[in-house]
């Protein structure tokens, strides 16, 4: 028995799967580019660090041989891994909070309607034009031992174990000073005018005001810029070497430091490793942000 | 009592020839103006004509450049704004987004000091705050939306989420600018009516900027007509759309606006007639009325609905009045805007919409209701008494 109603459904089906199938398509060729750059530059070499950690290289690093997880297990349990968490842990927070407060003052003082402003605005957002290799030799001549400017001030000296590391992280946080006060002097001049009229009417002096309003309101251009200081700060290398070269008696050995430097091509596995815990590590800390971060964080109406 | 009578006379704003300019604009000039104690004053005037800046020097949001300000008997010139006891109810509402419905209204409690029951000015307490957010709430059909965010809550609710943080507080004086502006039609007309029930509930002197003359009517005591920073007109709606004081305050009120053609005075006394180029008027000046000498000229106001079609349809009948070519016809429904052309001039009348209307090109007298003709001086533009 024929079901005459069922062949216009069933033509039905086909035009649609026929659509169904051309779409999936079009979102392929759309998401082509992206996954080519993200596998060649992520994927893969994400792929290539897990095994490189799985492996053991020759003294030439012509040859590897298998040496499995026990290679994971010894080094992330090892001091000097430890070692390089605790200074990347004290970098982040040396830099992270001195350097969000510092932008939103600047930004604060900056966000008016006065005449020039704009020439301190500019020199303000100066930084974000530097890299870290300028900011590290600007403070390499403002603050080494040998021929700073402020070479003898011994709360930032690159020569004693206990400070150095602030002197390394002063040179971060005035170079993303720039970025943190570019992205807060934005969210700033996105809260309506008449917003903090109405606060200003309502009697708010302007502490009240900067915490009950601006700061909930430019909360989610403050959780973007802690999320992203904490990664530079776990990633800082080069202000590393440039100024101090991991010392003095390794107290400035970022974990990102050690990844990198004097290694033998048999310890290429070990740097691997290290490398995985530093993202695994990013990563905890990022979601870490965003849960305790979220839930404080207004996003505009 | 005593408390009664010292809010009474906080209530007064009074502009004693204020002006504000910005560098070489002058958005208001010489402003001479008295807001009585209770009333609700009505600023009305096209855009740009400086209104909002008219209710930000009183708000204290912007300083005045020149005059004197007073709101009661306090000069409020070098007054900070927090320290005014005015609220502002801003055209975008100017909520908090990151407070719910009740921490915005509980907003204006939380730093200011009150003083509570004639004593002296202290801060409120948790549970007297928390009385008069339910009070102001209750007054304003929120209750039920007090624990969501702004972004949650419709146009008219956020309206209404604006004028309960203003009433909260209890101020001298409301401020408004234009907080209707972005109700669609039907939710206008019915906040206007809870505005104006609000009113009379608090009897707090309300200052109300809009640029809609049918706001301006329906709500205001009385309006003050404004123009290109000066004020052009105050009084009561019904004095001011029949007794506009210049040629702007008639054009600008009244929709469609009063129709205006040129003329000679043609015979004097109090019942006068002037000739156009379209044909004679009579004028029943009323009796505390002159005309001005026989031969000067003169500028007639009409209003659409103080004119006559007569005769459209009837031919060889002989005419007087205007002689007008029907160029458009509008039906509103309940009436009908005849657009004619009068010797080159747009003239509309405004009629009810029954019987017969007007044939496009049909020539039609037009009949002028004697007393209710005004007259303005061409050169001054002011009416002549
Ligand atoms: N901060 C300012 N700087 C310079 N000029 C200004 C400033 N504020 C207002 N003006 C000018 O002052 C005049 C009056 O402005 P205002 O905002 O009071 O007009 P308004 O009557 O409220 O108009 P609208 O109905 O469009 O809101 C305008 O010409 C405007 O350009
Ligand atoms: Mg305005």
């Amino acid at each position: 028995m024929t079901k005459p109603l069922a062949v216009p459904v069933d033509e039905d089906h086909v035009r649609s799967r026929r659509r169904s199938i051309k779409d999936t398509m079009l979102g392929l060729a759309f998401l082509g580019p992206s996954a080519v750059i993200f596998t060649a530059f992520f994927f893969y070499p994400l792929y290539r660090l897990v095994w490189l950690g799985l492996h053991q290289q020759n003294r030439t690093g012509t040859r590897e041989r298998w040496v499995g997880f026990s290679q994971y297990a010894d080094t992330l349990t090892s001091a000097d891994f430890l070692d390089g968490v605790r200074i990347s842990a004290t970098y982040v927070l040396y830099t992270v909070p001195l350097g969000l407060v510092l932008g939103v003052l600047l930004a604060v003082v900056a966000d008016r309607k006065l005449r020039g402003i704009k020439v301190f605005q500019t020199i303000f957002a100066s930084t974000v034009a530097s890299s870290v290799a300028v900011a590290s030799v600007i403070f390499f001549v403002l603050i080494n031992p040998q021929v700073g400017y402020f070479g003898d001030v011994s709360f930032l000296s690159l020569s004693d174990p206990g400070s150095a590391l602030r002197g390394v992280a002063l040179s971060s946080v005035w170079q993303n000073l720039g970025l943190t006060f570019i992205i807060v002097l934005a969210g700033l001049q996105a809260i309506p005018a008449e917003i903090n009229e109405a606060a200003t009417l309502d009697g708010y002096g302007p502490f009240r005001r900067f915490w009950r309003i601006t700061i909930p309101l430019i909360s989610p251009s403050l959780m973007f810029l802690v999320v992203v200081l904490t990664v530079f700060a776990f990633q800082a290398y080069a202000q590393v070497d440039i100024l101090t070269g991991g010392g003095p008696a390794g107290a400035t050995e970022t974990l990102v430091w050690k990844i990198f430097s004097d290694k033998e091509p048999s310890q290429y596995g070990e740097g691997a490793v290290m490398a995985s815990g530093l993202f695994v590590i990013t990563l905890g800390v990022t979601l870490a942000q965003f849960r305790i971060l979220e839930k404080r964080v207004h996003y505009g109406a | 009592m005593l408390a009664d009578v010292v809010s009474v006379s906080v209530s007064r704003v009074l502009f004693e020839d204020v002006t504000k300019s910005f560098g070489e604009v002058v958005a208001v000039d010489s402003l001479d103006l008295e807001v009585i104690d209770g009333e609700f004053l009505v600023l009305l005037g096209p855009s740009g004509c400086g209104k909002t800046t008219v209710l930000r020097m009183v708000a204290g949001l912007e300083t005045v450049t020149q005059g004197t300000l007073r709101i009661g008997n306090r000069v409020v010139n070098d007054v900070e704004a927090k320290d005014r006891d005015v609220a502002m109810v801003f055209q975008s509402y100017a909520l908090y987004p990151h407070m719910n419905v009740r921490k915005n209204i509980e907003s204006p409690l939380v730093a200011r000091h009150f003083s509570v029951d004639g004593g002296a000015p202290r801060k409120l307490t948790a549970s007297e705050r928390s009385q008069r957010i339910t009070q102001a709430a209750e007054t304003l059909g929120l209750a039920s939306l007090l624990d969501r965010k702004p972004a949650a809550l419709s146009g008219g609710q956020r309206q209404r989420v604006a004028l309960a943080r203003a009433i909260v507080s209890r101020p001298a004086a409301f401020l408004m600018d234009e907080p209707l502006s972005n109700l669609d039609a039907k939710l206008r007309a019915e906040t206007r009516l809870e505005l104006v029930e609000l009113h009379r509930k608090l009897g707090t002197t309300i200052i109300y900027v809009t640029h809609d003359q049918v706001e301006a009517m329906t709500m205001a005591d009385r309006i003050a007509v404004i123009s290109d920073g000066r004020l052009q007109q105050v009084g009561a709606a019904q004095e001011v759309y029949d007794r506009p004081s210049n040629l702007f305050v008639a054009h600008f009120m009244g929709s469609p606006p009063m129709n205006t053609f040129e003329a000679t005075v043609a015979g004097g006394g109090r019942e006068g007639e002037v000739t156009g180029a379209a044909g004679r008027v009579r004028i029943d000046a009323g009796p505390a009325i002159s005309l001005p000498p026989v031969g000067s000229r003169v500028v007639v106001g009409v209003r659409p609905e103080h004119l006559r079609s007569q005769g459209h349809g009837q031919q060889g009948r002989q005419q007087e009045g205007l002689r007008a070519r029907v160029s458009a016809v509008e039906w509103l429904g309940y009436e009908r805007h005849v657009i004619c052309d009068v010797a080159g001039r747009t003239i509309t009348l405004r009629e009810p919409a029954e019987g017969q209307a007007p044939n496009l090109g049909e020539e039609i007298y037009l009949d002028v209701v004697a007393n209710h003709v005004l007259l303005f001086d061409p050169a001054t533009s002011e009416r002549i008494p």
